[in-house]
């Protein structure tokens, strides 16, 4: 494997290694939710201090349920890995192609 | 009575961007018209961009793909909650705060109108963290650690973008939830306690997959990234 491959598999695995850490040392122990979603849970904890304080907007479209919610959040990183994906893609083949125009330039 | 922030410690709870309807009147009106110039000054830049160099079209909706991406990713922290990176390194170094602006506000307005994740009324708050604050503050760091070389100053530019949109969002907490007693620098300190603890290790994976990218385009897309001033000549790394 080259170099620069290996580099990049490590970075992935230190990554990888940061999320699952916190897991595997029971950082959620003790907690009624561990590794809840933050931001809802905010709410909740605004107003169950601040009961004077009236959320004065609700969101226009909620989603119905949890599975409903991570099933949007997975189309938006589906979404953005889709869109990063064809892009690597271009470029890589966009760089392959001129290596053979080269290549083949210096034959002649 | 119990305040807003001993309820936010013991739940643990991280607030990424403010939820719909959570910030006063008042205050969701200021942080709207503090963001709104940002945004102007980067839709007329994008537009410039666009039209002096159509090639980076691609190069642009990827940067704005990666924030999409990163902004999904829900990954736990040591503190025992779950937050997500923000994505905004990338595209503030490779064109700029203003454009990253652009396109950070656009994945908060997805995240506001299909997720209910942040909100309408809290946008303008939310993009002023998230879309310019971060972005500035990174690509600050950026340029000040560039001279240690791409990769360092890219770790330092995306560490130091997601890291802010936290702060940015503890003092908007803490303006609009002043502690009862110790008023805002109480809050600010409460709040930033817990979000600094849960958000570094995420700003470290956040700066690692920034530099992640940046590697792959090094290979893949380096007369890009030499056009937009990223990387210099002599820097080339031969694929």
């Amino acid at each position: 494997m080259k170099r620069g491959t290996v580099v990049n598999l490590l970075i992935v695995l230190v990554v990888v290694a940061l999320a699952v850490a916190p897991l595997a040392m029971g950082a959620g122990d003790g907690k009624e939710e561990p590794f809840a979603g933050a931001d809802g849970q905010a709410e909740t904890a605004i107003t169950e201090n601040d009961p004077g304080y009236e959320p004065w907007f609700a969101p226009l479209y909620e989603p119905p349920s949890g599975e409903i919610e991570s099933a949007l959040f997975a189309l938006q990183a589906a979404l953005g890995a889709g869109v990063l994906g064809y892009y690597f893609g271009v470029v890589r083949t966009r760089r392959r192609l001129a290596a053979e125009v080269t290549a083949r330039q210096g034959d002649d | 009575m119990t305040t807003v922030h001993e309820v936010l410690e013991r739940s643990g709870v991280t607030p990424v961007h403010i939820a719909e309807g959570y910030l006063p009147v008042t205050h969701a009106v200021a942080w709207s018209a503090a963001a709104a110039p940002f945004i102007v000054h980067g839709v007329i830049r994008l537009n410039r961009q666009i039209q002096a160099a159509p090639e980076d079209k691609l190069l642009l909706g990827a940067s704005g793909a990666f924030c999409f991406v990163l902004s999904a990713l829900k990954i736990p922290s040591v503190t025992g909650s779950c937050s997500h990176p923000t994505g905004t390194g990338l595209g503030a170094i490779l064109f700029r705060p203003p454009i990253m602006t652009v396109l950070g506000t656009i994945t908060l307005l997805f995240q506001a109108l299909l997720l209910a994740h942040g909100g309408l009324t809290t946008l303008g708050a939310n993009a002023f963290s998230m879309a310019v604050a971060g972005p500035w503050a990174g690509y600050a760091a950026y340029l000040l650690t560039r001279r240690l070389g791409l990769l360092p100053a890219v770790f330092a530019g995306a560490f130091v973008a997601d890291l802010t949109t936290y702060c940015v969002t503890s003092v908007q907490l803490a303006l609009a939830f002043p502690d009862a007693e110790s008023g805002f620098t109480g809050a600010l300190a409460k709040f930033g306690g817990i979000f600094a603890v849960t958000q570094i290790p995420l700003a470290v994976s956040e700066g690692l997959l920034t530099v992640l990218v940046v590697r792959l385009l090094r290979t893949s897309a380096a007369a890009d990234l030499i056009r937009l001033g990223v990387l210099r000549k002599r820097e080339e790394v031969p694929a």
